[in-house]
Formats: C-alpha cells, sequence, structure tokens
C-alpha cells in the first residue's frame, strides 16, 4: 500500500487492536488497511447466541465523512439482513457521524442482532414471518446458526 | 361587412356590437362573447386575458401591447400566481425575515436562520417561538449574541486564518478574509478557539496548531474536520438548511454564518444556491417553472388539497403554461388526477390487452389467448389441446353430426363469456372515440406551431401587400397563440368528458366543447388561406373577429368547467384517487 493512512485510521485500528469491543474482532488485512475482516459472536438471549458471524468491513475513501460499508459473510435469518448479507441500519446510511466510529459502528450491529425491527424490514419474507409467527422466526433463526454460524465452520 | 361564414354571431353588424353595453345581457346571442368588442385590440386583450400577461415581460411566445384588461371580477377558472426570478426570492425572504425580525427585535440574520428552520411557516414560527424562543433559536442553531458578542477573537486566531490563506496553494484551503465575512460570521469566528489538550474525535488528533469551534451544544471539532465535514454536506449530500452539528444524533443545525466563516467562498456560494433551491423545494406554494433551462419561481397559494375541484394554469414569465398543482403542462380544464390517469391509460399497456381482449378469445378450458386465423370454427386449443367452438365457446363436443347446439341462444356457459367481451369492446370504441379526438388536437397544435412560425413571413408580406402598419398586423400573431391555446384546451376536454358520467351536465359540457371545436377549425381555417393584397383588410377582420369569438368561447368552457366544480354538478365514472 501506497497510500498514507490518515491518522484516524490509524488510531482506530490501534485502539481496536488493543481494546477490543466485547464479542467483537475487528482485523485489518495487511496489503490493505481499509479493509477489516470481522468476526461477531451471537449476543446471548438472541436466536444468534452460539454463532460465530463473519463480516468485512471497508472504509471508503470519504471515511470518516462517509459511513464505512458492512457486510454479513455468514448467512444469517435477520429481518434487517438481506441475503447477500447488507444491512439495514440508518447510521450506516442517512443517520452517520463522523463522530461515529468502527467500533460504534461494530456494537450497533450486534445490537441489532440482540433487536431485531422486522417494521423496517430488507428482507421482507423474514420481516414478514417475524410479525406473522416470532416464535416460528426465532426458531429458523437459531437453526440456521447452528447450521451455518458454528465457530470453526 | 362581408360576411363568410355561417355562425349567427357575425352576422351581426360592427356597428351594433360596438355600442354594446359591456355588462348587456338579455341578448339572443352569447353573452360572453358580448362582453367585449371584438374589434378593439386592446378589449380583445381583455377577454383573453388570462392574468398571464401581467406575467409577461414581453419576452415569451405569447406577447401582449399594454395590457389594459377589464374591470371585471377574475374568473373562476383562473388562480393568483406570481413569477419570481431567483434574486426577487431572494428579496423577498429579506422581507419576510425583516417582518419577524421588526416584529420580535431580534437580528435579521437570526430571523431568517429561525425562519428557514420552520420551512418559512410565519404562522408556526409565531406559534413556536412565543412558546419557547429558547429552543427555537437553538434547533435554528442559533448561538445566544451575548456569548458570542462578549468574546472577540484572539490575535492567534485570526493569525491561524490569515496564515491558512497565504499557504492556500500547498494546502488547498482558503478561508475567507476577516474583511470579507459578514457581522454574523464575523461574531461565529470569535468563537473558534485553541484549545490546549482537545482532542477532535473526527481525526482523533490533538494537534494544538489547529483551533476548534464548538455549536451552543458544545460539541467541539478541529476546524479542518469541521470544514471538510461541511464541504462533504455542501458538495457530495447536497444539504443546506439541514446540516446538523457533526456529533451522532445532535440536532442543532450548523448555520449560515458558521458555513460562512468555514468554507472557502466558492463552497459558501454552492451553500447559498442549495438554500435557495431548498426554500422552493420545501416551500407548497412556491415551484420551479419545469419549461427546459427555465430558472424563474412560480408562487401560488392553491392549496394541493383544492386540486379535486380546481386545475391551477399558471403561465410563467418564460411563456411556459403549466398546471401548478402537478407541473404538468396546462391541461385545463381536466384535473390533475383525471389528466394522470389519462395520461396514464394512453401510454401503458393497459390499451393494448383491451385490444387483446377485444380480438382475441381465452381457451376455456386453460385460458390461453387464443386468435382467430381460419374461417373455421372448430377450435384445438394449441397449449391444451381442448376443442371448442370460436362463436358460443361451448366445447366442440356438441357441435357434432349427432348433436349441435351452438344456434341456441341461451346457453348459459357462453352468455357469460359474451357479455363480457361485448363490454370491453364497447369501452374500447368509447376510449378511442376520446383518444383520437384528444390525439388531433395534439397534432392539429404542433402543426399550428409551425404555422405560427411562418406567421412573421406572414405578417411582412401583409406588411408590404397593404397599407397596414406593423402593430396593425399583429392581429395574425395574437390569432395563431389563441389558436394553439384553444387547441390545448380542446384536447384536454375530450380527457375530461372521457371521465364524465353521462348526464345532462355533460351534455352541456359537450355543447361548449362543440361550439369551440367549430369556431377553433374556423381560425384555423382563415388563417391559412393565402394572401391576397385586395382581400387583406376582410381578411384581417375576419381573423379579429374570429380570434375574439374563439377565445370567448374557450373562456366559456373553462369557466363553466370551474364553476361546475363550485356547484358541485360534475359526476365521473371512475373515483377521484390514484
Amino acid at each position: 500500500m501506497t497510500e498514507v493512512l490518515p491518522k484516524r485510521i490509524t488510531k482506530e485500528i490501534e485502539r481496536l487492536m488493543n481494546d477490543p469491543a466485547p464479542g467483537i474482532k475487528a482485523v485489518p488485512f495487511e496489503d490493505n488497511l481499509r479493509y477489516f475482516d470481522v468476526v461477531m459472536a451471537g449476543p446471548t438471549q438472541s436466536p444468534f447466541q452460539g454463532g460465530e458471524f463473519k463480516l468485512e468491513l471497508f472504509l471508503p475513501g470519504g471515511y470518516p465523512m462517509e459511513p464505512p460499508k458492512v457486510r454479513f459473510l455468514t448467512k444469517i435469518y435477520h429481518p434487517n439482513i438481506d441475503k447477500l448479507g447488507r444491512i439495514c441500519l440508518d447510521i450506516l446510511k442517512d443517520k452517520w457521524s463522523p463522530a461515529l466510529q468502527i467500533r460504534t459502528v461494530l456494537l450497533s450491529i450486534q445490537a441489532l442482532l440482540s433487536a431485531p425491527n422486522p417494521d423496517d424490514p430488507l428482507d421482507n419474507n423474514v420481516a414478514q414471518h417475524w410479525k406473522d409467527n416470532e416464535k416460528d422466526a426465532i426458531a429458523t433463526a437459531a437453526a440456521w446458526t447452528s447450521q451455518y454460524a458454528l465457530p470453526g465452520k | 361587412m362581408p360576411v363568410t361564414d355561417s355562425t349567427a354571431f357575425h352576422n351581426n353588424d360592427n356597428d351594433q356590437l360596438d355600442g354594446m353595453d359591456m355588462s348587456a345581457t338579455g341578448s339572443d346571442y352569447d353573452d360572453d362573447f358580448l362582453m367585449s368588442d371584438p374589434y378593439d385590440p386592446e378589449e380583445y386583450d381583455g377577454v383573453e386575458d388570462d392574468g398571464f400577461y401581467d406575467e409577461i415581460g414581453g419576452q415569451g411566445l405569447f406577447t401582449a401591447e399594454g395590457t389594459k384588461g377589464l374591470e371585471e371580477r377574475r374568473p373562476l377558472y383562473q388562480v393568483e400566481y406570481e413569477t419570481h426570478s431567483e434574486s426577487e426570492l431572494v428579496q423577498l425572504q429579506k422581507e419576510e425575515a425583516a417582518k419577524v425580525s421588526g416584529v420580535f427585535g431580534i437580528p435579521m440574520s437570526h430571523a431568517t436562520m429561525m425562519l428557514r428552520s420552520m420551512k418559512w411557516n410565519k404562522e408556526r414560527f409565531f406559534e413556536r417561538f412565543t412558546e419557547n424562543p429558547e429552543k427555537v433559536q437553538l434547533e435554528a442553531g442559533i448561538v445566544t449574541l451575548e456569548e458570542a458578542a462578549q468574546r472577540r477573537v484572539t490575535p492567534e486566531v485570526k493569525q491561524y486564518f490569515a496564515d491558512r490563506r497565504v499557504r492556500a496553494v500547498e494546502s488547498n484551503v482558503q478561508y475567507p478574509d476577516w474583511e470579507e465575512l459578514s457581522p454574523e460570521a464575523q461574531t461565529q469566528r470569535n468563537l473558534v478557539e485553541f484549545i490546549p489538550d482537545a482532542l477532535c474525535e473526527i481525526c482523533f488528533s490533538g494537534d494544538p496548531s489547529v483551533p476548534t469551534y464548538a455549536l451552543p451544544c458544545r460539541h467541539r471539532y478541529c476546524i479542518d474536520c469541521y470544514r471538510e465535514y461541511l464541504t462533504h454536506k455542501i458538495w457530495d449530500e447536497g444539504l443546506s438548511a439541514r446540516i446538523q452539528c457533526p456529533e451522532f444524533q445532535c440536532p442543532i443545525i450548523v448555520g449560515e454564518p458558521v458555513v460562512e466563516m468555514l468554507v472557502s467562498s466558492a463552497d459558501f456560494s454552492r451553500y447559498r444556491n442549495l438554500l435557495l433551491r431548498s426554500y422552493v423545494s420545501e416551500n407548497d406554494t412556491m415551484r420551479w417553472c419545469p419549461a427546459p433551462g427555465c430558472e424563474y419561481i412560480i408562487e401560488c397559494h392553491t392549496p394541493q388539497s383544492a386540486l379535486l375541484s380546481t386545475v391551477p394554469t399558471v403561465r410563467c414569465r418564460c411563456g411556459h403554461a403549466f398546471c401548478f398543482g402537478c407541473g404538468l403542462d396546462d391541461h385545463q380544464p381536466c384535473l390533475c388526477i383525471l389528466a394522470r390517469k389519462w395520461l396514464k391509460k394512453c401510454s401503458d399497456e393497459s390499451e393494448t390487452s383491451t385490444w387483446i381482449s377485444v380480438n382475441t378469445q381465452e381457451c376455456p378450458k386453460c385460458q390461453a389467448v387464443i386468435e382467430k386465423n381460419g374461417g373455421c370454427n372448430h377450435m384445438t386449443c394449441r397449449k391444451c389441446q381442448h376443442e371448442f367452438c370460436w362463436v358460443c365457446l361451448g366445447p366442440w363436443s356438441q357441435h357434432g353430426r349427432a348433436w349441435y347446439n351452438c344456434n341456441r341462444y341461451d346457453e348459459n356457459a357462453s352468455k357469460q363469456a359474451r357479455s363480457a367481451q361485448e363490454k370491453s369492446r364497447e369501452a374500447l370504441t368509447r376510449y378511442l372515440h376520446y383518444q383520437t379526438r384528444y390525439a388531433n388536437h395534439e397534432r392539429s397544435a404542433d402543426l399550428d406551431r409551425d404555422m405560427y412560425r411562418k406567421t412573421e413571413r406572414k405578417m411582412e408580406l401583409m406588411q408590404q401587400a397593404s397599407s397596414l402598419s406593423w402593430i396593425e398586423v399583429q392581429f395574425l400573431r395574437d390569432a395563431a397563440d389563441t389558436l394553439i391555446q384553444c387547441r390545448m384546451t380542446l384536447k384536454w376536454t375530450y380527457a375530461f368528458a372521457f371521465y364524465l358520467a353521462r348526464n345532462n351536465m355533460t351534455e352541456l359540457f359537450e355543447d361548449n366543447q362543440r361550439d369551440l371545436e367549430m369556431a377553433t377549425e374556423q381560425l384555423s381555417e382563415f388563417l391559412e388561406s393565402p394572401i391576397n393584397p385586395d382581400t387583406i383588410s376582410t381578411l384581417r377582420q375576419q381573423v379579429l373577429d374570429k380570434t375574439a369569438y374563439v377565445a370567448s368561447r374557450r373562456k366559456v368552457v373553462l369557466e363553466d368547467t370551474a364553476r361546475g366544480f363550485a356547484e358541485d354538478r360534475w359526476d365521473f365514472n371512475v373515483s377521484l384517487t390514484e
């Protein structure tokens, strides 16, 4: 990499390494420090508990004025996450503030796993399932977790 | 006076009309026509005047020599509106702000910012401001004056901005000079300060050589990040009035003076431009003229809720006539919702499917669409091999030598299919009736526009061939204007009529429509007649006469439609919802 990383990004990486958020591991690629491999533990008391979810995170050139781009790589059954792993979260779009960081973004995603919001769906089928029969939807989510997100898979 | 056409009016003598009282009633003839003297060009303007001419600076398609207009009430079908240029709008904002500033004794800039945060809704502003002035100020991003005024910009800060100007070429950052700033922006710059151990939460840099700034919410960032943040919002997101503090979920607005002192003058002028755009787009009483390249703004106070009973037609200073309600080209007398339905009907495939349902049948078994391609009524569906009769749609087995049933009328199974098909056939014929006429006027208007271009040449010819002056040959241009306008109106009367339920009112409407159409065609014919020096003065009389008549017929149609809405006497065969 020839690009000189903005101080902000270097600092953020430093902080992420020294003081990682609980249940979240974010490691930048060696040859591209704007690209992160993320592993997020499914929050307890959620159907994602016990799962380890892989995500990719990219800091675009406009960061921190522009939000980072984040996507789930592990299949997940969630009303605000679609088949391609794209996430419907306001802070990744119009509610982004340059005062937010990689850490806060990842924590928000983790919170989204604990509290799905079927009223603002990205995947309509999943959201409908969640609204019609929450218990059954949660069971499906748990089944997907053990099928796709078990550690070591 | 030579009379060439057969309508009753024109057999009237000139003199008779000249002496007619303006408000004459009780005549056998059309009152509306008699309201003005068709032979007086100025009066003619008065009749024809749609309120548009007041707006025209003589640059548009429709030009009028001095509008006097009659001292008459505004016709029902016209709405009040005004055209503004961008600079006039800026002036208008200033006046609004000055009013508010005067009433509450607050600085102009504060009034502007607060009004802007209320989307220039003065009533709302008055209400909210009397209730809780501090909150309104805070939301508008106003720093209380005392705090800012007490402060003085430190020499270090002043030096910093000056240095950055000098080094502008290398660092690509150029702050405006202190002297260039408005007083409000200078006040804001007083709030820029060096904080020794501050850590900017955006760049994570604790560089003590860069000063910082905070809005009244006290979220402090270095001015480099602030500037980058603002330019990003301005250029990449096109935001202006709604730029908030960079802090997550902080609702405080970054006001105009703050932007002014923190960004380059190029960025600031773009910001000002965006402010104006948002003023128009957020204001329900404003609309940009949709004509390509036109930068005028129309202000009209007809609310959206009135669109089910009015067609607020406006004419921009550029000459473009359009509907303020929906932005489409002038579609009087047709309501916006009906115009939309009509255009959709004409453009989308629903009519193709009507053709399909009229000219094809569905296989009674598998519903495959079948078009008859031979004379034999014995159909065999290619898809499901079902055999049936094209005429009665019953199974072909009943058409064998042993048992033939097709000629029996009350075959229940086929009766329903028949009536459904007849219905759609009739609906198609009805639609085509209106559509043909609609399309025809559109086409004719296009041809008339071509002719309009030739009118110039014709006017020259006329001047050469006769003793008429330039002013006197203007009638040709006026006639062409009127003709095109009437065709546009006629076009839309057909769309309107298509949606009208059949009743007496509709028949009256069609009578008016017929009169306008007939007169329009006659005028059109006059305008295409060759110029002969001997008959020029006759032609001129005829055209003047006909133009005024046609214009008055148009007015009758529009006025009657508008009155119909006011009296709630139109019934439609569709619901007036999307």
